[in-house]
């Protein structure tokens, strides 16, 4: 038999030669997809599981509102700005408020300023058990979104009783709150501060937070899988961290002990004791498990200013039209989602001539590029949930 | 008239329409059943009332009102598919549920087929239904589809090894793989073989929930990362036979494992003539605790990652199974 030994080596080499071969595929994300929080987009590249890039589009909630602000009024700032971030709408209106009081030179009145402070704390708890209860259903667990719920509608109830919104309150006024209309006939309106009861059921309600949060520990942080899921998942170095503009409990969540409450004067937080809660490793655990200990430490907070409440006058003397004189401020406050600064440009007008927003989200999610290389698909979603954005204050 | 019904059953076409049109009629009524079950129990979970209004009280006609509500949608098949492949892929996996019922026994003698072979034949027609799952994933000419089906078809491979050898425990303590044979010998034995086969007891359910693509195993579906998985692009009825077929498929490897392990059929101390007639109920009983079991996981855990699946899988299960078998081969022998 003749063999073709030409044939035959090329066989064999062609044989060992052959590889399989993996097609890449690009896979949109969004912005219509259940965990981006909204219409964020990432365009993911992907080979099999494993993502090796990812982009993220964002724009697709652009409100314009910087420049809306410039033909705005300062009162009325304040409806379109609680709507940057719509989960914790009343802490986003402090920091432009105080910038325009800084501007003016007001004194705000101290129950003023305890109210301010007790609504951004319940803010904060509101915002962070969403957080807590959509976190979990992004690994995939529908149960704790519940009970997190359940008492974040809590709190919603009070800060609907005393600011008639739940997510847009629109009370704050330049040089103090509004003065609630109470009880009374529509004819004779009786203005008080705050409704009757507020301060008890406060009290109350932050027990029941309290417990939650137990409760949620309880669910969450002894479930394997969880661990499993998020342990060393979206490490995120200190240097990287702060190089990328990252701040608030994702910042804390890597170890940095930064808490603009501590740093800035923008409410009396210096009269008050609380901690600032860090993580060790910056996973994903981490970011979930500092958050759920700073609403231990917001409840705190507002235990004692229920306790320390000063009475008095709820606003400063403001004229009828104000005008804020010539001049420019940076105000940057602690959000929920971490840092957010309004820097106030006046030249003397009924509104403002320029209003540049920063937001949170917006440096927080510029770290997704970074974060998510080279991840697998469902930790994409795990990571992007961890860093706790919102969509309006990402775009504004 | 009784000789004529028992005439007319006794001619094989007459019973085998009966069979078939009984099976046809668990299945439905199987998944309405344990989706309700669902619905209220992940309510009660999770402090929710669950459906309320549906059919007056307690909401008991909402499954009806789901199902009417899937069939009067439009028949939806996307450009991209593949479209007879899109087609089929629904009705392979119900029917693969439908064939598992066929070995299931209810009572002494109530089997619509006591295959010698049953348990081999049971486990080789439930992986049928991943197949068809991989190919609504592959043919719906989406990439989450797409993803889903090789996510479930990997899962396969993982899973139906240890859901093997889960059970060769069993079959090797019975001598046999019918399984009408199987509790036999577990009556003859006197206790359920839970006792012995422990370990494989609990990686039968543990593969079972991944074969089924449950939480948390439900990577293939995975609605936060996948959006709905193999089943993006499925609505209405094709929709209503993956859903019907999920629940199916529940009932039937719960009563498989109730066989298998918990003795089926039989209880203690029951008398044979009381078994006959209470032998469905006392296995729809050990069935409905799986179930209840496998509803309680759902809404309690979150899911794994693909890879940690695979972790387990290989490094946990499959060591576990085998050396299940060795042990039940050593008390085979030396007890």
């Amino acid at each position: 038999m003749v063999v073709d030994r030409d044939l035959v080596r090329h066989l064999s080499e062609s044989s060992v030669s052959v590889e399989l071969q993996t097609e890449e595929m690009t896979l949109n994300i969004g912005p219509q997809h259940p965990s981006t929080h909204g219409v964020l987009r990432l365009v993911a590249r992907v080979d099999g599981e494993r993502a090796f890039d990812v982009q993220p589009v964002i724009g697709y909630m652009h409100r314009g509102y910087e420049k809306l602000s410039e033909v705005r009024t300062y009162p009325q700032i304040t409806t379109l700005i609680n709507r940057i971030d719509w989960v914790a709408g009343y802490a986003n209106e402090i920091p432009f408020v105080v910038a325009a009081e800084k501007l003016l030179g007001l004194e705000v009145p101290e129950r003023a300023q305890y109210i301010r402070l007790i609504l951004t704390e319940m803010a904060r708890i509101s915002s962070h058990l969403i957080f807590m209860a959509s976190y979990p259903l992004e690994l995939g667990a529908a149960t704790p979104l519940f009970f997190a719920l359940r008492e974040r509608e809590r709190v919603l109830d009070l800060l609907e009783g005393v600011t008639g919104g739940r997510f847009h309150p629109n009370f704050n006024r330049i040089g103090g709150v509004k003065p609630a209309y109470g009880s009374g006939s529509s004819t004779r309106k009786v203005i008080q501060d705050l409704p009757a009861g507020f301060l008890a059921e406060t009290r109350e309600a932050m027990d029941r937070v309290l417990e939650a949060v137990e409760e949620l520990e309880l669910l969450v942080a002894d479930n394997e899988i969880i661990l499993a899921r998020t342990k060393g998942i979206g490490v995120l170095p200190v240097d990287v961290a702060a190089s990328y503009g990252v701040s608030g409990p994702n910042l804390r969540a890597s170890g940095v002990p930064f808490d603009l409450r501590k740093v800035e004067d923008y409410l009396p937080y210096h009269l008050f004791d609380f901690e600032i809660p860090t993580g060790e490793n910056g996973d994903c655990w981490d970011r979930w498990y500092v958050r759920l200990l700073e609403i231990r430490q917001s409840v705190r907070i507002i235990q004692q200013a229920i306790d320390g409440i000063p009475s008095g006058p709820l606003q400063a003397k403001v004229p009828k039209i104000i005008k804020v004189p010539k001049g420019e401020t940076y105000v940057r406050a602690e959000n929920p989602k971490g840092e957010m600064g309004y820097y106030l440009v006046s030249n003397g007008n009924q509104g403002p001539y320029r209003l540049k927003i920063r937001s949170a989200s917006f440096s927080n999610i510029s770290i997704l590029p970074w974060i998510l290389e080279g991840v697998l698909v469902p930790d994409i979603i795990a990571i992007m949930g961890s860093l706790d954005f919102v969509l309006g204050d990402v775009d504004r | 008239m009784s000789t004529f019904i028992s005439d007319l059953f006794a001619n094989f076409w007459v019973s085998l329409a009966g069979k078939v049109l009984l099976v046809a009629l668990m299945i439905p009524l199987v998944g309405m059943v344990i989706g309700y079950a669902e619905m209220k129990l992940s309510a009660k979970m999770q402090a929710r009332v669950g459906p309320y209004f549906a059919g007056g009280r307690w909401g008991w006609a909402q499954l009806i009102a789901d199902g009417v509500k899937f069939f009067q949608k439009e028949d939806l098949i996307p450009e991209e598919a593949d479209r007879p492949v899109f087609k089929i892929a629904p009705v392979l996996v119900l029917i693969s549920t439908v064939a598992l019922l066929v070995v299931i026994p209810f009572g002494p003698g109530i089997i619509f087929r006591d295959l010698s072979v049953g348990i081999f034949y049971a486990l080789a027609i439930s992986s049928l239904s991943t197949v068809g799952i991989l190919i609504a994933g592959w043919s719906s000419g989406n990439k989450y589809s797409l993803m889903g089906g090789l996510r479930a078809a990997g899962q396969l491979i993982a899973y139906e090894l240890p859901l093997v050898l889960a059970v060769v425990g069993s079959v090797m303590m019975a001598g046999t793989m019918s399984m009408g044979g199987i509790v036999e010998a577990q009556i003859e034995a006197g206790y359920p073989y839970v006792i012995i086969q422990f370990i494989g007891f609990g990686i039968f359910m543990i593969a079972a929930l991944a074969e089924l693509s449950r939480i948390p195993f439900d990577m293939p579906i995975a609605e936060s990362e996948l959006v709905m998985g193999y089943l993006t692009e499925y609505s209405g009825f094709r929709f209503l036979f993956f859903f019907l077929a999920e629940f199916a498929n529940m009932f039937s490897l719960s009563a498989i494992a109730a066989t298998l392990f918990l003795g089926g059929y039989w209880l203690p101390g029951i008398p044979e003539d009381v078994l006959a007639y209470a032998g469905p109920v006392i296995l729809l009983a050990k069935t409905f605790l799986l179930v209840f079991a496998m509803i309680w996981f759902r809404w309690t855990f979150p899911r794994f990652r693909e890879d940690q699946l695979q972790s387990l899988a290989w490094k946990w299960l499959i060591p576990l199974a085998l050396a299940n078998i060795i042990i039940t081969g050593a008390l085979k022998v030396y007890l």
